[in-house]
């Protein structure tokens, strides 16, 4: 164990907050004091307990402390690490764009439709036209979703319903019809032969040449969709990889609520 | 066991008659029908393994041959007999043939309807002796090295390649883990077939082949008999290939397996019809194999509230407890499941949290249960997780849980680093020594917090599964009962690979399984 419970080093630095160069906080203001834990795949020994004490030199603490070092396995041991970090972050240097709509969480999204919208969202989804591809359309809405993101079904102020795939265009306008759909959520995952361009074009104008266009906030997806070419398309939103539940939910009844649903 | 909570056990056995009778009527289901994952899994105990060139599994591409026929409700078993019968190939052999388009299964009609069942069974029998004997190897190390007697640390590895779980199971058993886990590769439950071979990669977990079992299993045989312990493995049933899994487990020599009746329905929107038919055969495949099968309820409490839900969770207890029964398993193969999930700012959640740890030990006293540990509530501040997962753990050892799996302090940020793993076992083994003996100790008040609420719990679960009993299973699972998850009977992945059996219709492995299993 190192240190007492008393620092006896001299505090030399000013300890008004500027603004201009924010340090960690521990106890003083502007200490720079951090922990940091980390792992390394070397044996316990005074030369691997050392190897970490200058990892922590180089991570830009000042006199860095390794007040643990715990065997994990014969050639790996944990560190935990105190010091103070010499470097700091220019606070008023830092410009966030507000309106990037953050994503909302399932809690947060639920209790926004509680409020703004005051009953339960009727969302439907599938795979269209000839595509047999329900990978991406159950990541959104099946209750495990996807990489710990819940799907839609698990909302509970959504009523959530999946039609799997191979669905006609003109049974998809039907049964969302028959369950009051608000939102649209149209899969397509195969594109050859630009097979679902065409088949997204011909939702969009089946649903214009009946007047339904604007009765539904409309959304596609897939791994080669896009945020631009769903709106060239006719779209409201497109998602592609790395979108997940929430960033469709959030943008669904933002959207509801922008088009006073 | 004395009971602690004064529960009203005439209303628990009331409970598990209603259980019982609804898994009767879906028995009946079952016993009607196969599917295409069933018998894939006859090919496989047969000896039919190995992909095509195109890397599909010849399990697939047999069963696929008579099913694209229409011939399927026979079953493989009655084909694949006939064609050893008369071409004196062995099964593998005539899966090459298959899968080479020189055989067509379905030509292979019986001569003699007795022949061709009894070479099945002779056929069976060879993958009855290797399972067996994987059996008694368990059962030897148990015997000379013990086996533990607190709750067993269950621990998960998830990398994707299998080469980098070994060395994070090789180190978690070291530090103490008496159960390692290797949690699959995102989406696995929604392939219609197994994947081949070792893997390197995966998606917030690894792919579950028999060749990664293999591996994993003599790692852990190698480090435990370093340790002198015997390392427990463990990997999930569920999805649209659960026999199959089941019988790989089996050859492999894995101790423990997710399988639950309902999970896939509910969870993955697979057809009803069809996983309750693959949870049977996989569970039968389990009982023999002797392995301890897992229970899912902890998902339920992920998406309902734990407090307000908590005999939903009994409820599926009372259900899966029958269906595996029906399937031949013993009680002390009973993981069944249940969770520490509660909103850790709910006034006496941690009160009320042991009421239901010490209902589920008291209503189901022999089952090895399945104790998970917060999850829906674990956040970025790892320091209060710790401490969370410190609560989860001193409930399991003060009411007697058996399978433990370990809290993690990151649980809500990545799968484990070996040093999270460290410091969860660490946490679990220090409460567990220390209060050791703090549950023997303890008396609850008459008609106190704990008591009332265990009491509560049990009679809405009662009352739900008279309801369930009433409606039949079916119809429960359409009207949305468990999790609030609505689900229609035909719809859902899966349903067309459901067949419904012939007359001349046998699975040799079915009644040389359970019949051993009764012993």
């Amino acid at each position: 164990m190192s240190g007492g419970l008393y620092s006896l080093e001299k505090k030399e630095f000013d300890k008004t907050l500027q603004l201009k160069s924010v340090k960690p906080y521990g106890d003083t203001m502007n200490d720079g004091k951090v922990q940091v834990s980390f792992t390394l795949p070397l044996e316990d020994s005074e030369r691997s307990t050392e190897a970490a004490r200058l990892l922590g030199e180089k991570m830009g603490l000042t006199s860095p402390d390794v007040v643990c070092h715990k065997k994990l396995d014969k050639d790996f041991t944990f560190y935990i690490v105190y010091g103070s970090l010499n470097c700091s972050v220019d606070y008023t240097s830092i410009n966030i764009k507000t309106q990037d709509a953050s994503v909302m969480t399932m809690a947060e999204t639920d209790e926004y439709i509680r409020t703004n919208i005051k009953r339960k969202v009727v969302i439907v989804g599938a795979s269209t036209g000839t595509d047999a591809h329900t990978v991406g359309i159950d990541a959104i809405m099946n209750m495990k979703g996807y990489a710990g993101h819940y799907g839609i079904e698990r909302y509970a102020m959504i009523e959530a319903y999946n039609l799997g795939s191979q669905v006609e265009n003109e049974d998809f306008i039907k049964k969302a019809l028959e369950l009051n759909a608000d939102v649209l959520l149209v899969s397509q995952t195969v594109t050859q032969k630009d097979v679902h361009i065409k088949n997204l074009t011909n939702l969009v104008e089946l649903l214009e040449a009946e007047n339904l266009r604007d009765k539904f906030v409309l959304i596609c997806g897939g791994a080669r969709i896009t945020q631009r070419l769903a709106k060239e398309l006719g779209y409201d939103a497109g998602f592609g990889p790395g979108k997940f539940a929430d960033d469709v939910a959030t943008f669904a009844v933002t959207e509801m609520v922008n088009r006073h649903f | 066991m004395k009971s602690k909570l004064n529960l009203n056990f005439e209303i628990a056995n009331k409970a598990r008659a209603c259980a019982h009778n609804i898994s009767l009527e879906v028995q009946n289901f079952i016993d009607k029908h196969t599917t295409v994952s069933v018998e894939r899994t006859i090919c496989r105990l047969f000896g039919i393994d190995g992909v095509d060139k195109n890397g599909v599994p010849l399990p697939n591409i047999v069963v696929d041959n008579v099913y694209s026929k229409n011939a399927l409700s026979k079953g493989i078993a009655y084909y694949l007999s006939n064609a050893m019968l008369i071409t004196g190939l062995t099964p593998e052999e005539i899966a090459k043939e298959v899968s080479m388009g020189r055989i067509d299964l379905t030509e292979f009609k019986s001569i003699d309807e007795v022949d061709t069942i009894e070479n099945a069974i002779k056929t069976a029998e060879k993958a009855i002796k290797i399972i067996k004997a994987n059996k008694e190897i368990r059962d030897k190390t148990l015997e000379l090295y013990g086996d533990k007697e607190g709750p067993y640390l269950y621990v998960i590895v998830a990398t994707g390649n299998i080469y980098e779980d070994i060395t994070q199971a090789v180190a978690a058993a070291k530090q103490g883990a008496d159960i390692i886990a290797v949690i699959r590769t995102t989406g696995q439950s929604l392939l219609d077939y197994v994947p081949y071979g070792a893997t390197t990669e995966g998606f917030g977990g690894t792919y579950a082949t028999q060749e990664n079992f293999r591996l994993m299993r003599n790692a852990l045989d190698d480090v435990g008999h370093k340790l002198k312990r015997y390392i427990r493995l463990c990997n999930y049933c569920s999805g649209l290939c659960m026999s199959e899994i089941a019988a790989m487990g089996a050859f492999e020599r894995l101790d423990v397996m997710l399988n639950d009746a309902l999970y896939g329905i509910l969870f993955r929107d697979i057809n009803m019809k069809r996983t309750l038919v693959d949870q049977y055969f996989s569970r039968v495949i389990n009982g023999y194999a002797g392995v301890i099968i897992n229970t899912g309820e902890d998902n339920y409490l992920t998406t309902s509230d734990a407090f307000e839900e908590a005999h939903t969770v009994l409820a599926s207890q009372f259900i899966n407890e029958q269906f595996a029964l029906m399937a031949g398993l013993k009680e002390e193969q009973m993981g069944l499941g249940h969770a520490f999930e509660m909103d850790p700012d709910m006034e006496n959640a941690f009160v009320y949290e042991l009421a239901q740890a010490q209902m589920a030990r008291e209503i189901f006293p022999k089952a090895p249960l399945k104790y998970m540990p917060p999850t829906k509530y674990m956040t970025g501040n790892i320091f209060k997780g710790q401490v969370q997962d410190t609560l989860f753990n001193m409930v399991s050892v003060m009411t007697n849980q058996k399978i433990h799996l370990l809290g993690m302090l990151t649980e809500a940020l990545h799968t484990p680093f070996m040093s999270d793993r460290a410091l969860s076992i660490e946490n679990a083994s220090y409460v567990f020594n220390s209060m050791k003996n703090l549950g023997d100790e303890i008396e609850f008040k008459e008609n106190g917090l704990i008591q009332k609420r265990a009491d509560f719990v049990l009679n809405e679960a009662y009352n739900l599964l008279m309801d369930i009993e009433r409606d039949g299973l079916f119809n429960t699972l359409e009207k949305g009962a468990f999790g609030g998850i609505k689900r229609s009977r035909d719809m859902g992945k899966g349903l067309d690979g459901v067949i419904v059996k012939d007359d001349e219709y046998f699975n040799p492995f079915l009644e040389l399984m359970k019949a051993s299993s009764k012993k």
